[in-house]
């Protein structure tokens, strides 16, 4: 059992590596969402180059986190990787047809105000935490 | 899908992190597989069987 130990210790280790990795390229992907969204109005005002570079360097940034995701679900035990997957399926499904709605009440004026895609995603971080809670409770 | 694999861990007195350890998966699994909440893919149950030196049928029961 203590090399099965040593293992389990080695997983562990490479399970939190992964996760430490995806937190960091998440953070480096919000500051440069930020920096994006504000940096125009804050520092260099309306220098098309610099905001077209900060664009690009969001996208290469969110690349990097999407490669974080796919290593960090890789690493999962093959229980986790469903529950996790189903969990993604939900909200990517939720993504569609709320957006989609969300999209149709702005354009029938239903809503007074425009349908910005923030609101989508708080939807798509909401569901997919909500799913993922319920999956771990129901395997539990 | 039932399974002896908490009276085969407790035979050989593992818990469930050590039996984890063993077959590199969480400890949420090997709960999940004990209490039937999880039926594992054949490449596990494969490693289940191979580390109790088992048939994997004599492990787990697909009858109802």
């Amino acid at each position: 059992m203590n090399r099965n130990k040593e293992k389990s210790n080695e997983w562990e280790k490479r399970a939190r590596v992964k996760t430490i990795s995806l937190a960091i390229w998440t953070v480096l992907w919000v500051i440069s969402v930020a920096l994006a969204a504000f940096g125009h109005e804050l520092f260099w005002g309306s220098n098309e180059l610099i905001n077209v570079l900060v664009i690009l360097l969001n996208f290469g940034i969110g690349i990097g986190m999407i490669m974080a995701n796919i290593k960090h679900l890789r690493e999962m035990d093959e229980m986790l990787q469903k529950v996790h997957l189903e969990a993604m399926g939900i909200s990517l499904g939720l993504a569609v047809v709320g957006g989609i709605s969300y999209s149709m009440l702005d354009a029938t004026n239903v809503i007074p105000f425009d349908a910005e895609i923030s609101g989508v995603i708080v939807l798509i971080g909401l569901s997919y935490f909500i799913s993922l809670l319920i999956n771990l409770r129901r395997y539990k | 899908m039932k399974n002896r694999l908490k009276v085969l861990r407790a035979e050989r007195d593992w818990t469930q992190a050590d039996l984890a350890s063993a077959l590199d998966v969480s400890r949420q699994t090997v709960n999940a597989i004990e209490t039937g909440k999880y039926d594992p893919s054949l490449p596990l149950a494969f490693s289940i069987a191979r580390l109790f030196d088992r048939q994997i049928e004599e492990i787990f029961d697909d009858e109802e």
